[in-house]
């Protein structure tokens, strides 16, 4: 799976989960403060994630990924890893 | 506390979401009209279940009231109560701001709760485990959340609270709002009740109860309060609010004004979990302290917008709780059934009935009890059955029973 294609998948449950326009789904986005998530939001988006890309996400990991790119970041790291 | 301490309480607002209609107008001409709001389930696949009718609200589209994020994080129930909160505010046109914000309290109560939203959650739970739960599960089902949303969603941050009295949730609200303006503890109050209980395991639930109807080739004829052949209730769903103001304060904004509150009865029968008390000796005594409360007469007494459930127990023990409050003068009082056109809306039942109720005082008209083909013997009082009527209406009572064996009755009056 290309980065490009991670970009779009995550963008696409970005926008369902948050209800916002695809469009504002930048890659600098912050999700708190571009995005309005609120941390129930941010739970819920992390769990999204971990369907869609069939990985699991700790806490940790997910307390530090706070915009667009740096959930693509992490899920192309995972994907590769266990690929 | 004597009368002098009391302030006098207002009905300036008001707001419903119903089987048969989703605003105020659409509620009040299907009142009058006999409209029946009882039909096949549509929400989910009840060909299962013994009782596959309901009265479901139709066409509701919560985009109208709350963006899609914020329609999306709310149980259905929570949708209809702060959808029937915002109609409610506009049609009062209350206006909620820093300086009134604090003296702007919430009395919203339903008798479940988000059960949808549970029963989705546990099905994820068993299927695919603990941690695949919903942050929003909590946030979503707890009962109070309609209470609490509407407050976020309107700014009111004065007294805030859920009455969780099932079938009685609804009355007790507009009663305990009631109660906190007249000793001022607010000026103006949002109140009332809302369920969204037609789902599959809470129709299990009530039909094990043996409670429900089962009349599932003839839904418009289920609900039929005081005749021989009723055999059940038929659940309902929506919102029904009030916005209850002070009246100096109500005055001071020049708010159009459609009745007073004046009354506020509640009891326990301490008898039994579902069965009402044989005799209604609770409901009696509720009648009794909403008009001692109010200090009306049983001759005062025009209408009786009656709990009527459509149930064997129910509507013989309710008339005669009746007729032993108003004595001779039961004879005279117009008692309806709006639930024959709605269902019942468990916790959702006291906002919109007294919704009716003030409306009938407002406009001296009386809906009808539909279905009363064959009035059971017990049940001979005037049921206005079929058509609306022409009444003068001077004081109405609203009567609301629930498992538990909570009583409630609001009495309203003409405001001169």
């Amino acid at each position: 799976m290309s980065q490009a294609e991670i970009f779009e998948r995550v963008k696409k449950i970005i926008a369902e989960q948050l209800e916002v326009d695809p469009a504002d789904v930048t890659p600098e986005a912050n999700f708190a403060n571009d995005l309005g998530a609120d941390s129930l939001d941010t739970v819920e988006l992390v769990m999204a994630l971990e369907e869609e890309f069939d990985i699991e996400v700790p806490d940790e990991a997910a307390e530090k990924l706070l915009t667009v790119q740096s959930v693509a970041d992490y899920i192309s790291e995972k994907t590769t890893a266990s690929a | 506390m004597t009368n002098f301490d009391r302030k006098r309480v207002v009905v300036t607002g008001l707001g419903a979401i119903t089987p048969i209609g989703n605003n105020l107008t659409e509620y009040w001409e299907g009142l009058l009209e006999g409209r029946n709001g009882i039909a096949p389930i549509t929400l989910f696949d009840a060909s299962r279940h013994d009782c596959r009718i309901a009265g479901e609200v139709k066409g509701f589209d919560p985009h109208e009231y709350l963006d899609r994020k914020e329609a999306k994080r709310m149980d259905r129930f929570a949708q209809f109560g702060v959808s029937a909160s915002k109609q409610a505010i506009a049609d009062a046109k209350f206006v909620i701001n820093e300086l009134n914000a604090e003296q702007v309290g919430i009395v919203i109560g339903t008798g479940i709760g988000g059960l949808k939203v549970l029963e989705d959650q546990q099905e994820v739970f068993l299927t695919r485990g603990p941690d695949r739960c919903s942050p929003f599960m909590i946030p979503m089902m707890i009962a109070n959340m309609a209470a609490g949303l509407t407050a976020i969603h309107t700014g009111a941050k004065g007294p805030n609270c859920c009455t969780v009295t099932a079938c009685a949730a609804g009355s007790n609200a507009v009663g305990d709002a009631f109660r906190l303006i007249q000793r001022g503890y607010a000026q103006a109050m949002i109140c009332g009740g809302t369920e969204a209980a037609v789902t599959p395991l809470s129709l299990a639930g009530f039909a094990a109860c043996k409670a429900l109807s089962t009349r599932n080739d003839d839904p418009a004829r289920a609900c039929r309060p005081f005749d021989r052949g009723r055999d059940g209730f038929v659940m309902g769903e929506g919102s029904g609010i009030l916005i209850l103001e002070e009246l100096e304060y109500a005055l001071s904004r020049g708010a159009r004004i459609y009745a007073e509150i004046v009354g506020y009865g509640m009891t326990c029968d301490a008898y039994h979990i579902t069965a009402p008390v044989p005799g209604g000796e609770g409901a009696v005594r509720a009648m009794r302290l909403a008009m001692k409360d109010a200090g009306i007469t049983p001759e005062q007494v025009s209408y009786i917008n009656a709990h009527g459930t459509s149930t064997p127990a129910n509507d013989v023990t309710e008339t005669a709780a009746i007729k032993n409050v108003l004595g001779e003068s039961a004879a005279k009082v117009a008692v309806s059934s709006t639930k024959s056109m709605t269902g019942h809306l468990l916790g959702g039942s006291g906002g919109i009935e007294a919704v009716a109720t003030v409306m009938a005082i407002a406009n001296d008209r009386l809906p009808p009890t539909i279905n009363l083909e064959n009035p059971d013997p017990e049940c001979d009082l005037d049921y206005v059955p079929h058509h609306s009527r022409s009444k003068t209406v001077e004081v109405a009572l609203s009567n609301s029973f629930g498992f538990g064996g909570h009583n409630v009755t609001l009495a309203f009056k003409k405001y001169v």
